[in-house]
């Protein structure tokens, strides 16, 4: 059977970091208490000079590194994110154009929440497997929002992931992979506004649990799979505790959990997030290792993907590019005020 | 419109993948491009050939900015310096993720993607070149 997945992978994290109690002493709430509810300790936090394309440049060309697949074979780039740097212009131009995979190429820009990455990792795979490219990249990226003294300032964060879909020197194989999707208003943000709004605490159970259950429960029936099956199990981390949780409920254990749960020390990367906890298993994965990953994307919907590790991934140059754990230490604090200039916040022309 | 769109993305090749040339007689590289070589001169006319850098080399001198132009005002103080590049070309450009007393003369760096200019909220953004630290 002709096996489809992953060729090669590469993340990205801006460097900086705010800590979750400097953003509570702003707004005169209790620092620890909001990092012990939440599971987030501190978050990046994009420099001026970095938005979602320069972003996912560096986690395609972190990709590349890894592997010896020339630009020019790659036959299509998605880019999924909720803070593309136009709204009408395709960051996947600029991606493109960045690894010389120009201009015999296809394009389109994803918006779905926080699953827009895993979705341009399904569409890869449907014109892999119909054969009309032979290669193509999907990329979740985010220098996400949050209005001044919101709860969403102490998760909203900026990091990213790229994975290459092919059928040769597969790593990673895509066994099985479906969706669950309805019309739940959870979480928007309404065309030309800044800062999103959300529904509180409606974006839990009937919105985050509710997608990815079931999402996760019917990808299993058909995989014929169990949670015990699985070596690793990545779920969307909007904060330290929903993951946790929600694996709990499906039967997971918090050690298939762990590897994929960057969140407490980078913040929710949003189209990130699933797919850098993807690539952090990757960077440490063996042949014959079985990956869970259910994303999840308000407004809403959930991707779920059962893989099974290749011995291709011992000969994947890992060791070219930096690991997500390296990028997650490789830390420059900032205050409020650095904060707020990088993000934006002080913008009132 | 400050700089304009079309000179900005005449030149991608050369701010997004360091696209330079070569002489075909001397075998000097250029960066960016030249029409022909200032040393073989006619000898080079027609052997130029395209080269792509590695965007790869060492910081030559440096300077640190602290009253930058308009669009880079919030970035201050910063770095900016004349750096050798692997295959000969010396370039000025702007070091980031680097504490100031971190840089130095000699320091190896390599290139990251970044936004460097816009045309104020509502024109283009234009990406390029900066350089960073290299990894160990």
């Amino acid at each position: 059977m002709e096996q489809i997945g992953i060729v090669s992978y590469g993340g990205h994290i801006p460097r900086f970091r705010i800590k979750a109690e400097v953003i509570a002493a702003v707004w005169g709430k209790d620092g620890p208490a909001i990092s012990r509810g939440l599971g987030i300790f501190e978050k990046s936090v994009p420099s001026v000079d970095q938005d979602t394309a320069t972003i996912s440049v560096e986690a395609i060309r972190a990709a590349l590194k890894r592997c010896t697949i020339n630009p020019s074979e790659i036959g299509a780039i998605f880019v999924g994110s909720e803070s593309h740097p136009y709204a009408v212009k395709p960051t996947g131009t600029i991606v493109g154009e960045a690894i010389g995979a120009t201009p015999d190429l296809m394009v389109a820009d994803y918006e779905f929440a926080c699953k827009a990455g895993t979705a341009a990792i399904q569409t890869c795979f449907g014109f892999v497997k119909a054969g009309m490219i032979e290669y193509g990249v999907a990329i979740g990226a985010d220098t996400s929002q949050a209005a001044p003294g919101d709860a969403l300032e102490y998760s909203a964060s900026a990091g990213g992931a790229a994975f290459i879909i092919g059928k040769t020197k597969v790593i990673t194989t895509i066994n099985h992979t479906l969706s669950y999707t309805t019309d739940t208003p959870d979480f928007w943000r309404r065309a030309e506004m800044k800062y999103p709004s959300h529904g509180g605490r409606f974006t839990g159970e009937p919105a985050y649990f509710k997608h990815i259950t079931n999402c996760a429960t019917n990808l299993m029936e058909k995989a014929g799979t169990k949670p015990q099956d699985y070596t690793y199990a990545i779920f969307h981390q909007p904060n330290g505790k929903f993951p946790v949780n929600v694996a709990r409920k499906l039967g997971f254990s918090p050690d298939q959990v762990k590897q994929g749960l960057m969140v407490p020390y980078i913040g929710n990367t949003y189209s990130g997030a699933s797919m850098i906890g993807l690539a952090s298993v990757l960077d440490v994965a063996k042949p014959g290792d079985r990956i869970f990953m259910t994303s999840y994307g308000s407004g809403a919907g959930s991707d779920g993907f059962d893989m099974t590790v290749t011995d291709q991934i011992t000969k994947l140059a890992r060791q070219k590019a930096p690991t997500i754990a390296q990028l997650v230490a490789d830390k420059e604090y900032v205050d409020y005020g650095q904060y707020s200039k990088m993000t934006n916040l002080l913008f009132w022309e | 419109m400050k700089e304009g769109v079309a000179r900005f993305w005449r030149e991608i090749p050369q701010r997004y993948n360091f696209i330079g040339n070569k002489c075909g007689t001397c075998d000097t590289v250029f960066f960016p491009p030249r029409e022909s070589c200032p040393y073989c001169r006619r000898k080079s006319i027609g052997k130029m050939k395209e080269t792509k850098l590695a965007g790869k080399g060492e910081v030559v001198t440096y300077t640190i900015i602290h009253v930058g132009p308009e669009d880079f005002e919030e970035q201050t103080p910063y770095p900016i310096a004349i750096i050798k590049l692997e295959e000969g070309p010396q370039i000025t450009a702007q070091i980031v993720d680097c504490p100031l007393d971190e840089v130095k003369i000699g320091m190896k760096v390599e290139s990251t993607f970044r936004k460097i200019q816009q045309d104020g909220h509502t024109g283009a953004i234009y990406y390029g070149y900066k350089f960073k630290k290299q990894r160990q």
